[in-house]
């Protein structure tokens, strides 16, 4: 009797069973999950810098360790996600080659530069605002490591936006007038940005169908993109900030807000590398591999040295 | 210089005093004592536990996805292992 693996395996995914390392899948499931785990873990590892940028800046001290607190927990996302996607068979390193080498890409956002203090708010309250809400779906995705790496990743996140929109709301609630202007000047240039997180439209991302027959993906770019948009609006309005879109306004047939049309080709130019800060990121990377390689030797020098010095120990025993 | 990456730890941690140790991923490290640092930077950040186990995942031994059915189906028509096989009068309380 032959049995179609690919059969039973989209049995197991139509019936919410997990899919784990050592069970079989097609190879361009794994290749998918590959990609975007990996994705998304350089995107936790580069989201550090333009944060990073602000920590020895920052206003005060419950803000500054608020800072490090947070981009601490990107280093440990990005962690718990390399090693979810080691389990597809490819090894930390190699996925790091291919992020210093250009190959594998990361979340775009994080090639605009922090220019000012607001923009930490402005991160926290919109980047991770959208961030979370790509990632609560991604907790019931079919391969169980990624799913139990984003349970962990979201339960830490929720803490991200709060700080982000309190230091928006200091601003514009306690702020001077130039201090509100600062604010609004970084919900203008990191709105856009913001909801172009969530991925092309529907009718341009391909490969959306089959992850969603895959249960990676639950809910489509737009559907997801709405849904931000619809709870970021109120929050701009307590903040007193002015969402830079004339043609956002609610719409009471669709239940939703009707938003303006989204500048694509801003998009592609920052994906394609042409950001105002990709090679300015990559090189923060590739240095950092490049200068931590006296560590990384040194540490495996010394371990060595030690398992050596135990083995003499035990023998002599 | 050498090529080598670091090994792979599994990570395990006790929550508070009384529970087991369970897993919660895995991390790199060069050694041991690496390998617990590590692990409550990266997994114990928010008071998630008071001890940690780490093995290294080359010695974890596991058993065959394909064994599945063999290992585990036999337990399935055992009912009678279960309390509620057991058909008692009403009147006997709580047993």
């Amino acid at each position: 009797m032959e049995i179609n693996l690919e059969e039973v395996f989209q049995q197991k995914i139509d019936n919410e069973i997990k899919i784990e390392p050592r069970d079989w899948m097609p190879e361009k499931y794994r290749k998918t999950l590959l990609r975007q785990i990996s994705q998304h873990a350089h995107s936790e590892i580069v989201g550090m810098l333009p944060e990073g940028n602000w920590i020895t800046r920052a206003p005060n001290l419950r803000r500054k360790v608020a800072l490090i607190a947070k981009v601490q927990d990107e280093a440990g996302h990005g962690l718990y996600l390399y090693s979810a996607a080691e389990t597809l068979g490819m090894s930390r390193d190699e996925m790091l080659s291919e992020l210093h080498s250009g190959k594998a890409k990361y979340s775009s956002i994080f090639n605009y530069p922090t220019v000012t203090w607001a923009d930490m708010g402005a991160i926290g309250w919109l980047v991770d605002g959208a961030a979370i809400m790509n990632q609560v779906p991604l907790c019931r995705a079919s391969y169980g490591p990624y799913a139990r790496a984003m349970v962990r990743v979201c339960k830490e996140e929720s803490f991200h936006q709060r700080q982000g929109y309190e230091i928006m709301l200091t601003l514009c609630t306690k702020g001077n007038p130039a201090q509100k202007a600062m604010a609004q000047d970084a919900l203008n240039r990191w709105w856009w940005p913001s909801i172009m997180m969530f991925g092309p439209n529907d009718e341009h991302s391909p490969n959306s169908a089959q992850s969603m027959k895959w249960k990676i993906k639950r809910i489509s770019n737009d559907e997801l993109r709405q849904k931000f948009i619809d709870v970021t609006v109120p929050q701009a309005d307590i903040l007193g900030l002015t969402i830079p879109d004339k043609d956002l306004k609610w719409n009471e047939e669709r239940g939703h807000y009707d938003f303006g049309t989204i500048d694509w080709e801003e998009f592609n130019q920052v994906v394609a590398g042409n950001g105002p800060c990709n090679k300015q990121r990559l090189k923060a990377r590739v240095d950092a591999w490049n200068n931590g390689e006296w560590v990384r030797d040194a540490a495996t020098a010394y371990a060595e040295k030690r398992a050596k010095r135990e083995a003499g120990k035990t023998e002599a025993a | 210089m050498s090529n080598k990456e670091w090994p792979i730890w599994e990570v395990f941690i006790r929550a508070k005093q009384g529970l087991n140790h369970k897993h919660v991923g895995s991390l790199h490290a060069a050694d041991v004592q690496m390998a617990i640092e590590n692990a409550r930077d990266v997994y114990t950040r928010r008071m998630e536990g008071i001890s940690i186990w780490v093995v290294e995942s080359k010695h974890i031994h596991a058993s065959e996805p394909s064994d599945q059915e063999a290992l585990f189906e036999p337990a399935n028509d055992k009912i009678y292992r279960h309390p509620t096989f057991y058909i008692l009068p009403e009147e006997l309380n709580h047993m």
